[in-house]
C-alpha cells in the first residue's frame, strides 16, 4: 500500500509539475541554505585547524600566568632555563623542549628600521615550530654557549630591512646590540590570529638574556611530544612537574598554563562555530516557511480533489488509507525539495568555497540531517491537510463539483 | 400494498440480501428538521434487479446512501446479509463497501487524467489484489463492457456512454453482491441509455449480481424485475411488472 501510495504521489506531483516546483522551492532554498552555511563553517574551521597544525604537531605551550585568551594573561613569575630542563628530563613523553623569551624591539639595518619581536631561544625552537631554513645556518654550539650576537630572521624582517639584497653576513642593530644575520627562514605566512608569523628575529637565548633583557627569565616553554603519546597525559605530567618546581600547594591555582594546539584551535574556532550555528538557524527558518507552503498547497489539493477522495471512500478506502495517500504525497514533495536542495547546496558550497578560499568539507551528517528534516516537514505540515481529506464525508465529497 | 405481500414471501424463500426495517433519516434538528426517510420497510433478495423511482426529494437518494453503507439511519435497522450496518464503524462500513458493493453514479465519477484501466483497477488496489491479477481482471472487465482497446484512454478522451461503461466495469470488477446505480443513464442520450441498461441487465442475468437502480425514466425502470416507488420518505408501491425477470434471480 505504501509503494502504491508513493506511485500515486509521484504521479500527482508530475501532473502538477509547475505547481509542485514552486511549492518545493521553499524547502529547496531552506535545505540548501542550511547545508551551505554548515559546509562553509566547517571549511573555515578546517582552515583554522590546518594552520594551527602547521605551527607544530604535538605542540604544548607552557606560559606564565593563566592564559585567558589572545593577549590576556595574569602576571606571574617567569620560568627559568632549569624549568625547561626539568620538563625535558622528568616527563617521559617529551621529545623536545624549547625555552624562549621575547622582547618587542625595533630592528635597524642601514637606514631601514622595522618594529618586530626578538626571540631568544635555541635550535630546538625551529624544530618544535616546524621552521625550515631557507638559506644560511642555524646557531652553532658556540653561538649558544657564549651568547654571540648572531641572528636568524624571518621573511618579513628580511624584506623590510634588506629588500632584494642578500642579508647573509649583514648586520642588524637591536638597541645597542649589533647582530650578524646567519640564517634566513622560509616564509610561513599569516597565522590564524591574523598576525604575521614571518615577522621575527631569533637570537640565542643567552644573548637575549644577557645583552637585551638583562635577566635570566624564560617566558615561554614550547614542548613537542613523541608521536603516539597522549597529549592529555603529557599535559598533566608537565603540570605536576611545574607545580612542584614553582611551589604551588594543593588547592592553589596554577600561575602558569599548559595548552595544546587542539585547545588553542578550539578557542579560535569557537567564534566560527557560533556564527555558523546562528546562520544555520536563520536558514532553518526558511525550511519552516517552506513547510507552510507545502501545507498550503496540500490544502488546495485536497479541496480540488474532493470528488476523487469521495470516489475512493465510496469504493472502500479506509480513512487511514486516504490519510496515508496525502501524507505520502506531502512527504514525497518535501523530500524531493530536500534532495534538490542538497544537490544545489553541494554545487553552491564548492563554488563559494573557491571564492572565499576555504576548503570544501563534505559533511555527510548535515546532508542526512537536512534530508530527514525536509521529510519531517512533509509529515508535520502534510498531516493536517491529509487528515482533512481522510475525514471527508463520502456523500458530500461525491456531490462536490 | 403488493410490497407488503411480497416481503414475507421473500423471507420464507431465502434470507434477503439487504433489509431495511423502520428506517428513518432526519436531517437537521428542531423546527428545521427534515424527515428524508420515514419508517421505510424494504427487503431485497440476492439476484434481484430493482428499480427505485420517485420525484426529487422523495427520499430515494437517501435510501440509496443508506443501502450503500455511505450513510447510517437515524432510527431503525439496516441489515446487510444479516449484519447490522447501523452499528458498524465508519471503517467497518468502508470494508463492507470494499468487499461487497459496487457503485455507478449519474456523473460517472471516474478519476480524471487517469486511464480507463487504472480507474477499473482502483477497487482492486484497495482489495490488495496482486498487480498481474489486477491488470488481467481490469482488462477482462473492460472487455466485458465493450471497451477492449480503450484501456489507456483517460475519461477526457471518452464519450459519456464510454465513461459510464468504464464506471460499470469498475463497479463489477470486484464481483460485488450488490451493485448500486444512481441514475446511471441520467447524463446519456436514449441510444446510449439503452446500451447501458442492456449491460446492467446482462450483469444481473449472467453473473447474478443484485442491482439496485435509481431512475426517473419509466423506460429504464422497465428493464428491472421489480419497481419500487418512493414518495415523501416512504415506499408507496412495490411491484413486479414482469414475472419472467423476477424468476431469473
Amino acid at each position: 500500500m505504501l509503494g502504491n501510495a508513493l506511485l500515486l504521489a509521484i504521479r500527482e506531483i508530475r501532473r502538477n509539475a509547475l505547481r509542485s516546483t514552486l511549492t518545493i522551492l521553499g524547502i529547496v532554498i531552506g535545505v540548501a541554505a542550511v547545508i551551505v552555511m554548515v559546509t562553509l563553517g566547517d571549511g573555515a574551521t578546517r582552515a583554522v585547524t590546518t594552520q594551527i597544525e602547521s605551527l607544530g604537531s604535538n605542540l604544548l605551550v607552557i606560559r606564565t600566568g593563566q592564559h585567558m585568551g589572545p593577549g590576556q594573561s595574569s602576571s606571574a613569575p617567569a620560568f627559568s632555563l632549569a624549568d625547561a630542563v626539568a620538563v625535558g628530563r622528568d616527563v617521559a613523553a617529551v621529545r623536545t623542549v624549547a625555552p624562549s623569551a621575547s622582547e618587542p624591539m625595533t630592528a635597524i639595518a642601514g637606514n631601514a628600521n622595522w618594529a618586530t619581536t626578538v626571540t631568544g631561544t635555541d635550535n630546538r625552537f625551529f624544530e618544535v615550530r616546524n621552521w625550515t631554513l631557507e638559506d644560511g645556518r642555524l646557531f652553532s654550539e658556540a653561538d649558544l654557549r657564549s651568547g654571540r650576537a648572531v641572528c636568524v630572521i624571518g621573511a618579513t624582517v628580511r624584506k623590510e630591512l634588506f629588500g632584494s639584497l642578500d642579508p647573509l653576513g649583514e648586520r642588524i642593530r637591536l638597541n645597542k646590540l649589533s647582530c650578524e644575520v646567519i640564517g634566513l627562514l622560509l616564509a610561513k605566512g599569516q597565522s590564524t590570529m591574523g598576525s604575521d608569523q614571518d615577522d621575527l628575529v631569533v637570537i640565542p637565548l643567552r644573548t637575549l638574556q644577557r645583552r637585551i633583557a638583562g635577566n635570566q627569565d624564560v617566558t615561554l616553554i614550547q614542548v613537542s611530544i613523541h608521536d603516539g603519546e597522549s597529549t592529555e597525559r603529557a599535559k598533566a605530567e608537565i603540570e605536576r612537574v611545574m607545580r612542584e618546581r614553582r611551589h604551588i600547594g594543593r588547592g592553589e591555582q596554577d600561575n602558569f598554563s599548559v595548552r595544546d594546539m587542539k585547545e588553542i584551535a578550539t578557542m579560535l574556532t569557537g567564534t566560527t562555530r557560533v556564527l555558523t550555528a546562528l546562520l544555520s538557524a536563520v536558514a532553518a527558518v526558511s525550511l519552516l516557511v517552506g513547510g507552510i507552503g507545502i501545507m498550503n498547497i496540500m490544502l488546495v489539493s485536497v479541496t480540488e480533489r474532493t470528488r476523487e477522495i469521495g470516489i475512493r471512500l465510496a469504493i472502500g478506502a479506509l480513512e487511514q488509507e486516504v490519510l496515508m495517500q496525502f501524507l505520502v504525497e506531502a512527504v514525497a514533495l518535501s523530500s524531493l525539495g530536500g534532495v534538490l536542495g542538497i544537490v544545489l547546496a553541494i554545487g553552491a558550497s564548492i563554488a563559494l568555497a573557491g571564492v572565499l578560499e576555504v576548503p570544501f568539507v563534505f559533511n555527510g551528517r548535515i546532508v542526512l540531517t537536512a534530508f530527514l528534516f525536509s521529510a519531517a516537514v512533509g509529515v508535520v505540515f502534510g498531516y493536517f491537510p491529509a487528515r482533512r481529506a481522510a475525514r471527508l464525508d463520502p456523500i458530500e465529497a461525491l456531490r462536490r463539483e | 400494498m403488493t410490497g407488503a405481500a411480497s416481503g414475507p414471501e421473500e423471507r420464507t424463500q431465502a434470507p434477503p440480501l439487504v433489509e431495511l426495517r423502520g428506517v428513518t433519516k432526519v436531517y437537521g434538528s428542531g423546527a428545521a428538521a427534515m424527515r428524508a426517510l420515514d419508517g421505510v420497510e424494504l427487503a431485497i433478495g440476492a439476484g434481484e434487479f430493482v428499480a427505485v423511482m420517485g420525484p426529487s426529494g422523495s427520499g430515494k437518494s437517501t435510501a440509496m446512501n443508506i443501502l450503500g453503507c455511505l450513510d447510517t439511519p437515524s432510527a431503525g435497522s439496516y441489515r446487510f446479509r444479516g449484519l447490522p450496518v447501523e452499528r458498524l464503524s465508519r471503517d467497518e462500513r468502508a470494508l463492507l463497501r470494499r468487499g461487497h458493493l459496487g457503485f455507478v453514479f449519474q456523473g460517472f465519477n471516474l478519476l480524471n487524467r487517469t486511464t480507463a484501466l487504472e480507474n477499473v483497477e482502483l477497487p482492486l488496489i484497495y482489495r490488495r489484489v496482486p498487480r498481474a491479477e489486477r491488470h488481467a481482471r481490469a482488462r477482462r472487465a473492460l472487455a466485458q463492457v465493450g471497451l477492449a482497446g480503450w484501456e489507456t484512454h483517460t475519461p477526457g478522451e471518452l464519450s459519456g456512454g464510454q465513461q459510464q461503461r468504464v464506471a460499470i466495469a469498475r463497479a463489477m470488477v470486484t464481483e460485488p453482491s450488490l451493485l448500486l446505480a444512481d441514475e446511471p443513464t441520467g447524463n446519456l442520450d436514449s441510444a446510449r441509455s439503452h446500451e447501458i441498461m442492456a449491460l446492467l441487465t446482462g450483469l444481473n442475468r449472467d453473473q447474478g449480481i443484485t442491482i439496485l437502480m435509481v431512475t426517473h425514466e419509466a423506460a429504464m425502470a422497465a428493464y428491472a424485475g421489480r419497481v419500487i416507488q418512493f414518495l415523501d420518505g416512504r415506499v408507496t408501491s412495490d411491484s413486479r411488472p414482469d414475472n419472467d425477470q423476477a424468476g431469473q434471480g
